[in-house]
């Protein structure tokens, strides 16, 4: 065990020198900047870094001349001094303070101020607003004006659990990829709103040097305008549980006409989603639908195979719950049954109305009940659900 | 008085042996000990965290721990270095020489002192049962919220939010005992003749941080106990949902939280300029401006909180108030340092292990000082709050200007406290072991704050493989370093070379006039200061 862990980090230590040199472009600074808050933000970062190691090097060298020579064993005679004592030693003194103060409050203080009053202008000129919102472990977004208004869906990893095991070869994009990018078009300010449903999330890409916390009940406020065509990735930055390191943000930046076009297919996904609602759907259909909806959406926490881990985390099968029954006697939704807990929550189990649609939600119910070692052997339909919200 | 009268006066007593001696004690050495044996145990239970953390961040993926006791160890790891290691140091200091260097027989109030130390223990079963109850499957475990306790996470935790919770208001509560007890021996006990500008600048210090302390422990017991109604009682303090607000908490824990920083670190820069005049063999350099600056820092500790959670929204008049008035921290702190640096210039160097410790801390702090300046930056900030390089930081300033000045402090008076002298040349290999392995653990993570790694994560891409790597190996080098360190303690509490009174050569002060080690009631007779 240990040796073994020796070797591997002797390996580490001979990998990192071979790839340090390699990766030498930006394992360095900050990554390349996409928005211009994210080039001001390098601007500012490189300016400071470079007057506080100008700093560091003086004092650095003043001490090293001082532990050369001011030695008792090269018989330097200790003076006597332990304060400025005539007035021109004073002004002496005074100098290197005047120095930090016209350092921190002009040189830094004044590029600072215009740095933050750009950063929390949002609206000014915002072409389009969007609302992000975090939830353990995954975020949401919509769209709320523009040609893409009524757009919203829920972006989750997909980066499969045998590779966070070790049990497959890791990804080119091991945790920092998902199943649906944020798409926002190039050079357009967007004006970016921000909530949570659970606890508070932090929305970060570290190319477009904005970020923002998402607060439960509360809405937060940035803003970003991608200047340069691409695939930005970025991660949640503020603890929010056990699935905190697994919650990327992928956003990509395409042309006007891309764009247009991305929304045309999410409009026509939606209009195909809604009609979905209306058909009657086989147990068949829903269980094989709910097993892909289950994976992405509820695995996290109550495990592949419905064991979940108790006693924060349920398991469903055998549940009272999830074998119980869905409606009250009078055909209503039964409070603290199946549907009323997936579709209001309770405690840390999310609410997920507003996350999921009425198909998604009847697939998984019926693949709860029929799968993961449950037999009800009932099934719920898309427009069962959508009656009921 | 002579030695023989000192010692007929302790027979006086009737001293309880064993286990009994140290429950019951109230002599101020013997609390002193005892803080810093608990001080040294703690960084090493602390330590064991961290390293199974790093152990598993060596690679992408999950190896050796699932998420959810990833996220208790950091918190812990966090909770036991600074409430169970840093703090009880400087107390475990305060209570050794407070009342040598200024001339008192014991500290003011001593069985109070007795009971400030014996709240630790409990409060430090109290945040790490939590760990042994899951392995009964009782529970899931200790607090995973991070040290920080941040609503509504904490409100959503197990029971080991509630262990956490009482646990610091039991380390609150010996705080203040603590802080109480050195405030009324400084300004009541001082020898004749010892008028408060005279006094070491560790006294200064210390009663600095005493008044921070009583200042601050009650509003994050405050805080914490709302937590704990919202979590059992029905309270709505932190919950939208009631009309309350999560970003409530991070105001009142950082109120505490910032003066922290400064608690821990206040009694360090009170002898610190003590260990520089005695290895410069000249006097101390702008007393009256250290003594000035000390205060200024307190009062700016106290009004500058907010810049630890710039990215949670908050309008630009109050992003510019917190960012300026943090830069203003900069200039009393470069004031001190100002001074240390003019303390060694044109002395007569001589670099035994205290000052070695000593000299590098006054660099690596420098280090964490510097890189705090940035972080003031609102804008910057954006992009290094909660990344790498914060955590890069505060190590930089809280085990390099904390651990390795206690750890100076250990060394310069170590002798003092046993009467013999401590190996040299292991003292020496302990420092440059931890000071080379240090910059190797901490500088690759500013690099990966800088690229974009979020702290807290128990697993990463595969861009920051390379300087995990890297930081994994020097932290095992850091963490195995410190059992020279144990392993010098305990070999000079045994035995080896006689330490004479004054010890070092350039050392002054009333400490250094009482025998190695000090008479058990220390000044029987009160010393006269000219």
């Amino acid at each position: 065990m240990v040796m073994q862990f020796l070797k591997k980090a002797g390996l580490g230590v001979m990998v990192a020198m071979i790839s340090l040199a390699a990766h030498a472009e930006y394992t360095w600074n900050f990554p390349m900047p996409a928005t211009p808050m994210a080039a001001d933000t390098l601007h500012v970062h490189n300016k400071f870094m470079v007057i506080v190691m100008i700093i560091f090097l003086i004092v650095l060298g003043i001490m090293i001349y001082s532990i050369v020579n001011h030695r008792k064993s090269k018989g330097h005679e200790a003076a006597t001094f332990s304060g400025p004592s005539t007035k021109s030693q004073v002004v002496w003194t005074l100098v290197p303070f005047a120095i930090l103060l016209y350092i921190d409050f002009v040189l830094m203080g004044i590029p600072a101020y215009h740095s933050i009053v750009m950063m929390e202008d949002t609206k000014t000129n915002a072409d389009m607003v969007i609302k992000v919102t975090g939830s353990q472990w995954r975020w949401q977004y919509e769209y709320l004006d523009g040609e893409a208004q009524g757009i919203k869906f829920v972006s989750n990893l997909t980066t499969p659990k045998d590779q966070i095991d070790n049990q497959a070869d890791k990804g080119k994009d091991y945790l920092l990829e998902v199943d649906n990018h944020l798409v926002l078009p190039v050079g357009k300010k967007v004006r970016v709103l921000l909530t949570a449903t659970d606890v508070i999330h932090n929305w970060w890409v570290p190319a477009f040097g904005s970020a923002r916390d998402a607060i439960p009940g509360f809405l937060r406020e940035t803003w970003v305008r991608v200047d340069v065509p691409g695939t930005y990735r970025g991660q949640c930055k503020e603890l929010c549980g056990k699935g905190h390191g697994f919650m990327p943000v992928v956003v990509d930046a395409v042309s006007a006409e891309e764009y247009t076009k991305w929304v045309a297919d999410q409009k026509t996904k939606l209009a195909a989603a809604s009609a979905g609602a209306d058909k009657v759907w086989t147990k068949e259909e829903l269980v094989e639908h709910g097993k892909d909806v289950y994976v992405k959406n509820c695995a996290v926490c109550h495990q592949a195979n419905g064991q979940g881990l108790p006693p924060t985390f349920p398991a469903l099968t055998g549940s009272k719950i999830a074998n119980g029954p869905i409606f009250d006697a009078g055909g209503k939704l039964l409070k603290d049954g199946h549907l009323d807990r997936v579709f209001n929550g309770k405690g840390v189990m999310p609410s997920w109305k507003g996350v999921l649609n009425d198909t998604d939600i009847a697939a998984v119910i019926t693949f709860e009940r029929n799968a993961l070692g449950n037999s009800v052997g009932d099934v719920l339909q898309p427009a069962q659900v959508k009656a009921l919200r | 008085m002579s030695s023989t009268t000192a010692a007929h006066h302790d027979e006086h007593h009737d001293h309880p042996t064993g286990i009994m001696r140290w429950l019951t004690t109230t002599n101020h050495k013997d609390i002193g000990t005892m803080y810093l044996t608990f001080s040294l145990i703690m960084f090493l239970v602390g330590g064991a965290m961290i390293l199974a953390v790093r152990a598993e961040l060596f690679q992408p993926g999950l190896q050796l721990m699932q998420p959810e006791f990833y996220n208790q160890l950091i918190g812990v790891h966090a909770l036991v270095m600074i409430f169970a290691a840093l703090m009880p140091a400087a107390t475990g200091f305060a209570n050794w020489m407070l009342p040598l260097q200024i001339g008192a027989p014991d500290m003011a109030l001593p069985r109070l002192n007795n009971w400030g130390f014996w709240l630790l223990p409990p409060a430090a079963i109290l945040l790490t049962l939590p760990f042994t109850l899951a392995l009964f499957g009782i529970g899931d475990g200790a607090i995973a919220t991070g040290w920080t306790f941040y609503a509504p996470l904490s409100i959503q935790g197990g029971m080991g939010v509630d262990f956490a919770i009482f646990s610091v208001h039991l380390l609150g509560v010996s705080s203040v005992l603590g802080s109480i007890n050195v405030i009324v021996t400084i300004l009541n006990m001082r020898a004749p003749g010892m008028t408060l500008m005279k006094m070491p600048m560790f006294a200064w210090s210390w009663l600095v941080t005493a008044f921070l302390l009583i200042a601050t422990i009650p509003v994050l017991a405050g805080a914490v106990t709302m937590l704990l109604t919202d979590r059992h009682f029905g309270t709505h303090f932190f919950d939208a949902a009631g009309g309350g607000d999560p970003i409530l908490f991070q105001h009142l824990f950082w109120f505490f939280g910032h003066p922290e920083v400064y608690i821990v670190l206040l009694p360090i820069w009170g002898f610190m300029p003590q260990i520089l005049q005695t290895f410069s063999r000249k006097p101390m350099y702008g007393y009256k401006a250290q003594v000035v600056s000390l205060w200024a820092i307190g009062a700016l500790a106290l009004v500058v909180w907010a810049h630890h959670f710039f990215t949670v929204g908050m309008p630009v008049p109050a992003l510019l108030y917190f960012m300026y008035s943090t830069m203003a921290i900069s200039l009393p702190l470069a004031v001190l340092f100002f001074c240390w640096i003019a303390t060694i210039w044109k002395g007569s160097l001589s670099f035994e292990t205290p000052m070695l410790f000593a000299t590098g801390w006054i660099v690596l702090f420098g280090i964490g000082g510097l890189t705090g300046l940035v972080l003031a930056d609102v804008a910057a900030d954006a992009q290094y709050h909660h990344s790498y390089f914060v955590v890069a930081h505060f190590h930089y300033t809280l085990f390099a200007g904390g651990m390795m000045g206690v750890m100076s402090g250990v060394y310069y008076w170590l002798p003092k406290m046993t009467g013999h002298m401590f190996n040299e040349r292991l003292g020496k290999l302990h420092f440059w072991l931890t000071a080379i392995s240090f910059n190797l653990t901490f500088i690759p993570q500013f690099f990966l704050g800088l690229a974009g790694m979020p702290r807290r994560i128990p697993d990463y891409a595969l861009q920051f493989a390379e300087f995990n790597a890297i930081s994994t190996v020097a932290a095992f080098v850091l963490g195995l370093s410190q059992l020279i360190f144990v392993y010098n303690i305990i070999s000079c509490v045994r035995g080896g070379k006689k330490a004479t009174d004054r010890v070092w050569e350039g050392a002054e002060g009333l400490e250094w006039t009482l025998q190695s080690p000090p008479p058990y009631h220390s000044f029987t007779e009160q010393p006269i200061v000219k």
